[in-house]
């Protein structure tokens, strides 16, 4: 019996492991950037989480009996994501729980690429944070500042807790020369990789910009610096990168848009009122659970159902 | 303009420049009883039975159906069932060439289509067996019978031509722009409307100038106006044609004819005008024969003309690593044997190398949105696409299922390469079913 195929019978050249490895190739300045602040502790959390994700990946398939390909390039993906979200210094064995955690439990357990709830980077960063609150909150000084990997804290910590230390200048937060999470820090890099993403149109600007936009407003209402806010922490990172991710954003650009909407309102709301000094991950995960429901009420009118005028 | 569609690499240059050839008269042909949607037809005539080329050998057999003709003079060898380039199957006459003068049943009658009252031109366009050419083979004379307390405003003819590779229609309005016209006119007049837009795809601008000295030298009182659109497929889509013309939008399972207008395909325009003024009835068409063969060709064919035969003369032949695929690549059918006949809504003949249309494995969905934003029908594919592989067929059905035109954009444009419009054919046949229960 010879198969017959359905229509259409040509098809675009997008494929998934392409979307993955464009992401990918849009990390790779800020990665370096990275590297360049904090030099090879970087580097290592980098390589550690990357291999970690990809060995837990093969774990989980072949116990869960999936399909495994390491070409589409998801696990490595996650990987990268997770370590920008780590502080430069954290133990690596630390990090090597937090892949475990996004990839066995919050992507595999959930079914696979496609049917994670949450974003895997942001979850397992959630989960360390509350596991190894120390660790996770001993933040190092960039190379430039010539003093060998001395403990500091974040400006947007400095600012929250005020403490006695000088707070960066917006320029040096622009271009990374900050503490901070690995890849967070520098501005500048993570726009690259964001216009990279945009001009393939791989990401659209709806939830970035809703985002970026609902925290300018609202910190300017406070009286806060809107840059400062925007650039002091993992936001950037975030909106353009982790608010993003398709599995776990709403479908419709007008669904995105309330998304992005609502991620600037949590994370301003934990950043103010909230106990931590930051809440870019807490807020995306936070708006993860209402994509469902964001979804649903925000599906688009169907052609021909405008009524006529008759 | 429509919102949603896709950019699709066209490949009409590889036939784009060939004139329409007059394929040679076939020795024999299969003519299916149903080409046209709606009942099949009621043969007329027995095994043994000589026919005249263009005598009538079916007859409708209710309102939705139609008039089959033979298309070549000779003797009725077998009534018999036989597979179809529809993918179906259907009982059809087969007529094998005896002499060699062939002989008419309508030739040497000449009319002017301006004395003849809209009545007449309708049950000609009947007694032709006319159905749309442009691929869904509707009876035209069902469109051009306007249902009370309808009015139709405006006739719209679609010479978009949107899905790749086919350049049929497009060598027909550039050869016979003339006629084509006339068959608007005919058009207009059988359904009393002062008013046609004529609508291209702007990758066939050179046909401005063709259409614009015809209007003009014709002298028309109409108020005919050329359109030309965007490149962007599906802009030969019934519903998306009016909607990027009028503005309007057909209501969901509705017609073009609750908004005021009807829209004919360049070859039916055609077809009605030689029905109407030389009483030629429905026996050929052009079609497309293109992709991996040696000879591109737009070709003029009998109906039931072995479609194997066309492929070798255009010296193309069925491997193992090809694909047969009637009309165009979005919606066409794959047919895993050439040894199907042309049917009246054949658009092309289309050979593809079998790596092009093998799909890659198929991945889970990871949600990105692609294919919202390409459905024409504002639907959301992803999630209609999540419910059928559950086998929630209400859900589908409240998600617009139904209003699903199939035109493969969203499948297109996955990069997991899900299997979008055959789990929606899946879903629609399914939930139709549903609404059986209900009723009964």
């Amino acid at each position: 019996m010879k198969e017959i195929r359905c229509s259409p019978h040509i098809h675009g050249k997008d494929s998934t492991s392409k979307i993955m490895w464009s992401v990918i190739i849009a990390l790779l300045p800020a990665m370096a950037g990275s590297i360049y602040y904090f030099g090879l502790s970087a580097l290592k959390v980098i390589f550690v989480c990357i291999i970690s994700c990809l060995l837990t990946e093969v774990l989980s398939k072949t116990i869960f009996c999936r399909k495994f390909s390491i070409s589409d390039g998801s696990a490595v993906l996650t990987g990268i994501l997770l370590a920008f979200v780590l502080p430069p210094g954290i133990p690596l064995w630390i990090a090597a729980v937090g892949s475990f955690v996004a990839i066995f439990l919050v992507k595999e357990l959930f079914g696979g690429i496609g049917y994670n709830i949450f974003n895997p980077a942001l979850a397992a960063r959630s989960v360390l944070l509350t596991s190894f609150p120390l660790q996770m909150t001993t933040y190092v000084l960039p190379l430039s500042y010539k003093v060998d990997a001395i403990t500091t804290a974040t400006p947007l910590a400095i600012l929250k807790e005020n403490i006695d230390t000088q707070i960066p200048s917006l320029w040096n937060m622009f271009i990374g020369n900050r503490a901070g999470c690995l890849g967070e820090t520098s501005t500048l890099l993570l726009l690259l990789g964001a216009i990279f993403l945009l001009s393939r149109k791989i990401i659209s600007l709806h939830i970035p910009l809703a985002y970026l936009l609902t925290v300018a407003v609202l910190s300017v209402l406070s009286g806060q610096n809107p840059l400062f806010q925007i650039m002091a922490g993992g936001l950037v990172l975030g909106a353009f990168f982790m608010a993003t991710d398709y599995v776990t954003s709403p479908l419709t650009n007008k669904g995105k848009v309330i998304f992005g909407i609502g991620c600037g309102i949590v994370t301003f709301l934990i950043r103010q009122k909230g106990g931590y000094p930051e809440g870019v991950a807490y807020s995306i995960i936070f708006m993860n659970m209402f994509v469902p429901v964001i979804d649903r009420y925000t599906l688009p009118v169907k052609f021909g159902y405008i009524k006529v005028r008759t | 303009m429509f919102k949603g569609g896709v950019k699709i690499d066209s490949f009409k240059e590889l036939s784009k420049e060939e004139q329409i050839e007059v394929f040679p008269y076939p020795h024999k042909v299969v003519i299916s009883l149903s080409q046209h949607t709606g009942l099949p037809a009621k043969p007329l005539v027995q095994k043994g039975d000589v026919v005249k080329e263009g005598q009538v050998i079916g007859e409708p057999a209710g309102f939705i159906s139609s008039y089959v003709h033979a298309s070549i003079a000779g003797k009725v060898v077998a009534l018999e069932n036989r597979n179809l380039p529809t993918g179906r199957s259907s009982l059809s006459v087969i007529i094998e060439k005896e002499n060699e003068v062939p002989e008419t049943s309508y030739e040497g009658i000449v009319r002017n289509w301006q004395e003849i009252n809209p009545r007449e031109i309708i049950e000609m366009v009947k007694q032709a067996g006319i159905v749309g050419m442009g691929g869904a083979a509707f009876p035209t004379f069902v469109k051009l019978m306007v249902p009370e307390g309808k009015k139709v405003e405006c006739v719209l003819l679609n010479g978009c031509e949107c899905e790749p590779f086919l350049t049929a229609d497009y060598r027909v309005l550039k050869e016979n722009a003339q006629e084509v016209i006339e068959g608007l006119q005919i058009i207009c007049k059988a359904l009393s409307v002062e008013k046609a837009f004529i609508g291209i795809e702007s990758n066939k601008r050179d046909l401005v100038k063709v259409l614009n000295t015809c209007l003009q030298t014709l002298k028309i009182p109409l108020d005919v106006r050329l359109k030309v659109l965007p490149e962007r497929y599906p802009q030969g889509s019934e519903k998306h044609l009016i909607k990027s013309i009028i503005g309007k939008e057909v209501p969901s399972l509705g017609l073009p004819v609750d908004i005021g207008c009807v829209v004919f395909n360049i070859q039916t325009a055609l077809s009605i005008k030689k029905a109407v003024c030389e009483n030629i009835p429905s026996i050929e068409r052009v079609l497309t024969v293109t992709g991996v063969v040696d000879r591109p060709k737009n070709l003029k064919v009998r109906i039931g003309t072995s479609i194997s035969d066309i492929l070798n003369y255009c010296g193309g032949t069925l491997t193992e690593s090809k694909r047969l695929i009637i009309g165009g690549p979005m919606m066409g059918i794959h047919i895993p044997s050439s040894d199907v006949p042309v049917v009246k809504s054949t658009t092309g003949i289309i050979l593809l190398p079998a790596e092009k249309t093998t799909r890659q494995e198929i991945k889970p969905c990871i949600r990105c949105g692609k294919c919202i934003n390409a459905c024409p029908m504002n639907l959301v594919p992803a999630e209609i696409g999540r419910q059928a592989e559950n086998k929630n067929w209400d859900v589908c059905k409240t998600l617009g299922v139904v209003d699903c035109i199939e035109c493969g954009c969203c499948s297109y444009v996955c990069p997991a390469k899900r299997p979008m419009v055959a789990l929606f054919k899946w879903a629609k046949a399914e939930s139709r079913k549903i609404n059986k229960c209900s009723v009964t």
